[in-house]
């Protein structure tokens, strides 16, 4: 009785049941600090692959599933989560966390599975010659610095000599990443950085903010995630620092951010490097398919938001890496290796994103063995308070490469050398 | 019947002072050695090693050192995230610039600048005590994981500030790194859960232990007697933080891979290791291990209950996750204020008179 008992309790230690179909694990969080943002991003990840098993029976014939694990943007816990997922045939990781990113990039390596991380993780897993199994397209943090960077110059004649920019940033991996880069920039525009470090979650950061009244910087740039971004829109306001001079990187960029200010964010901007709304062809489907039906990710309150756009973008990339991948090995049924040739063959023509249906909604990603990363180009977007929506700004832009290849190379040498890599290609 | 002293006869003061006087308890602890030693390395798969056992006996580490702190010694202390840190950064620090020491030295000597680290932050112990002690060892948390993110020496000048262990081996078999097979994992935190906490049981007996507890109990009367409180206080510090130290150094080095000091080593893990000391029971060695059980087990059990067998929504599963820890924490704190440990021992109990109560 006892040993049954023992049998039973140890089966339920352990995940669910092996599945056939393509599997692509959604590593999400809908619980703590992060919670708000996760949901939409997981939603909107989820929604399009269940448009393609609705529409067109998956992909190639096979069902894509997208068992979901709830990380809470703990790295303990996605640990855990891959360690439950992988075993089932998972063929790519998008985890939505910088620290969990830079866990699983070892753990992937070991066990040849791809890691995608749009516009998140290690920066320079954009050479592929290094970061074989690391996929960051379109575009990753120092290019996101340096889009920013581009446009106060545009804004300010091609001169920021003298100006101060200070620099909020999530006090972590992720926002650490752009220091490096917004320092080289620095040195080559002449403008003076402040960096003003905000330990997570980030609900508490008077002092910062007083530090910013104090020191009046010309233009604040900021690398938040979760409840980060509304305190920071709120302290702002309050200090009534002018919002249309405050830029936030694409993760400080979503609804739930501006939302609780209210009027008071009218004007704030942020970067992005997909769409946001839902006058996209494709939602025309979305409805038909996986809304009206009620298939849709708990419920589909939040489609078009601009986070469900870039989960949904992720899951454009990782689909379209999967057909690649199947044209490339002459069979539906394709592993996690297969998958990553696919992701370096990648190629995401202007005419490739109308055809899906969603024309303009991202830059064109190109892959190759030594760039995992794509173009990098990202664009603006401004918070409209009044119509409550966003609304893009500029067109794409490239980020300045003279300045990020080299810093690119010296990072991932230096992991090289530490992890024993020898450069492929 | 079966469980009794009875017939089982102690001819010398050592066997009369031994750990297990039970013959039935002496025979399953070796058997639970032998199963942990012997068995399971062959069939553990790195789910089970990366989800599962290695975090439990890593926390159960953690558990005794604070529990050598808080439950032998009296000293109440919310530095552990802290410390953990310094065990982390010491072993990375010590990987990276010696590669060609084997890894057990190194985490050996993590624990040893843990417990240098330890004994300086338990310096004001020496003249507040109680809550006072416990908001100054919170300073050591929060200075702590400050200065790992501050000074970059600390993080080899990396850009994000991220630590990653390299791989490293012990007589050619990877410890460290993304190669590590399952059982290697395994069978290092199980040897050093092993050790230190037979490390543990004999220093608690003896004289430092002895030492420690009259202290607890009520130190005007422990120096009156003759106990040093700076050596007994300091020496419990120093020990305890050699523990939590080698409990960080695994943390990163073998299970997590990858870690940055706010993430990994806030303030949540001095509490999570709290909890842990106060759920198990304070003042046992079984108490620290069934405490890290029922934190790190409970919520993957809950969870693979709730999601993979039930199929409900994972944020649904998550919230109730912590509802239902959160109501059994209450529950059996107040059904056995003692902890699981004294659970542990009145069953025993019960069990001795079994089934002939008088």
């Amino acid at each position: 009785m006892k040993l049954k008992l023992a049998t039973a309790l140890t089966a339920l230690l352990v995940a669910g049941p092996a599945m056939a179909d393509l599997v692509v694990p959604n590593l999400s969080y809908r619980t703590g600090p992060y919670g708000a943002n996760g949901t939409q991003y997981a939603d909107g990840f989820n929604d399009y692959f269940t448009l393609l098993n609705e529409r067109d029976g998956g992909i190639g014939g096979e069902k894509i599933q997208t068992p979901e694990c709830e990380t809470a943007y703990n790295t303990e816990k996605g640990v855990e989560c891959y360690e439950a997922t992988k075993g089932n045939g998972a063929l790519v990781y998008n985890p939505l966390s910088t620290g969990i990113t830079y866990q699983l990039i070892p753990k992937v390596s070991a066990d040849k599975i791809p890691l995608y991380t749009p516009g998140y993780g290690r920066t320079s897993a954009k050479n592929g010659k290094v970061f074989e199994w690391v996929f960051n397209a379109p575009a990753n943090y120092w290019d996101g610095a340096s889009v920013a960077i581009k446009y106060l110059l545009d804004q300010n004649g091609g001169d920021l000599k003298g100006k101060k920019i200070a620099l909020v940033y999530h006090n972590s991996a992720y926002g650490k990443e752009p220091i490096r880069t917004l320092q080289e920039l620095s040195k080559k525009h002449g403008f003076t950085l402040s960096e003003l470090p905000i330990d997570p979650p980030g609900q508490e950061q008077k002092s910062q903010w007083l530090q910013i009244r104090r020191d009046k910087p010309d233009y604040v740039v900021m690398w938040g995630w979760g409840v980060m971004n509304q305190t920071a829109i709120q302290e702002a306001a309050n200090i009534r620092f002018p919002m249309e001079n405050f830029i936030g990187i694409w993760w400080a960029g979503s609804e739930v951010d501006v939302m609780p200010v209210g009027d008071a964010a009218n004007g704030y901007k942020s970067l992005t490097f997909n769409g946001v709304g839902t006058d996209y062809p494709v939602y025309d489907d979305m409805k038909k398919f996986v809304i009206e039906p009620g298939k849709a990710s708990q419920g589909g309150q939040f489609v078009g938001s601009a986070l469900y756009s870039r989960g949904m973008y992720a899951a454009v990339v990782i689909a379209e890496a999967i057909k690649k991948a199947q044209e490339l090995a002459g069979s539906s049924a394709i592993t996690a290796p297969q998958l990553r040739d696919g992701f370096e063959a990648l190629d995401i023509t202007p005419e490739r994103l109308t055809e899906i249906g969603l024309p303009d909604f991202g830059p064109e990603i190109k892959m190759s063995c030594d760039n995992h990363g794509g173009s990098g180009m990202a664009r603006l977007q401004q918070w409209d308070a009044g119509a409550k929506k966003w609304s893009l700004i500029t067109e794409f832009t490239e980020p300045d490469q003279d300045v990020l290849n080299p810093l690119i190379a010296e990072d991932s040498e230096a992991y090289a050398k530490e992890a024993g890599i020898t450069p492929r290609c | 019947m079966i469980y009794r002293e009875a017939g089982d006869f102690k001819t010398s003061y050592r066997d009369d002072g031994q750990t297990f006087p039970i013959r039935l308890d002496r025979w399953g602890y070796y058997a639970l050695l032998a199963v942990a030693f012997l068995v399971v390395p062959f069939f553990i798969d790195s789910y089970w090693a990366n989800a599962v056992l290695v975090p439990f006996l890593i926390y159960a580490i953690a558990a005794i050192g604070l529990n050598i702190l808080v439950g032998y010694a009296g000293q109440v202390s919310l530095g552990t995230g802290g410390f953990m840190a310094v065990g982390a950064y010491a072993v990375y620090k010590l990987m990276t610039a010696f590669p060609g020491v084997p890894i057990f030295v190194h985490i050996l000597l993590a624990g040893l600048i843990t417990a240098l680290v330890g004994m300086l932050f338990g310096l004001p112990s020496l003249r507040i005590k109680g809550f006072y002690l416990a908001v100054a060892t919170l300073a050591a948390q929060f200075f702590l994981v400050w200065l790992f993110n501050k000074v970059p020496w600390f993080y080899n000048y990396s850009a994000s500030g991220q630590i990653t262990a390299p791989e490293r081996t012990f007589f050619g078999w990877a410890v460290t790194g993304p190669a590590t097979s399952a059982s290697a994992k395994y069978l290092t935190c199980l040897v050093f859960a092993v050790v230190l906490a037979w490390v543990a049981r004999n220093l608690t007996r003896g004289t430092v232990g002895r030492k420690w507890m009259a202290i607890r109990d009520m130190d005007i009367a422990a120096e009156i007697i003759g106990v040093n409180p700076l050596s007994a206080k300091l020496s419990a510090f120093a020990v305890s933080s050699f523990f939590i130290g080698i409990a960080g150094a695994l943390l990163f080095a073998v299970y997590l891979g990858a870690a940055e000091a706010s993430e990994a080593f806030g303030i949540n893990k001095s509490f999570l290791v709290l909890f842990m000391v106060i759920i198990g029971g304070l003042g046992s060695i079984f108490g620290s291990f069934a405490g890290a059980a029922f934190l790190v087990l409970l919520p993957v059990f809950l969870k693979n209950v709730l999601v993979a067998r039930l199929g409900w929504p994972t944020d649904l599963a998550a919230h109730l996750e912590l509802m239902i820890v959160g109501a059994l924490i209450i529950f059996f704190l107040i059904v056995e204020p003692h902890g699981l440990a004294r659970l542990w021992r009145l069953t025993k109990e019960k069990l001795r008179l079994w089934p002939f109560p008088h």
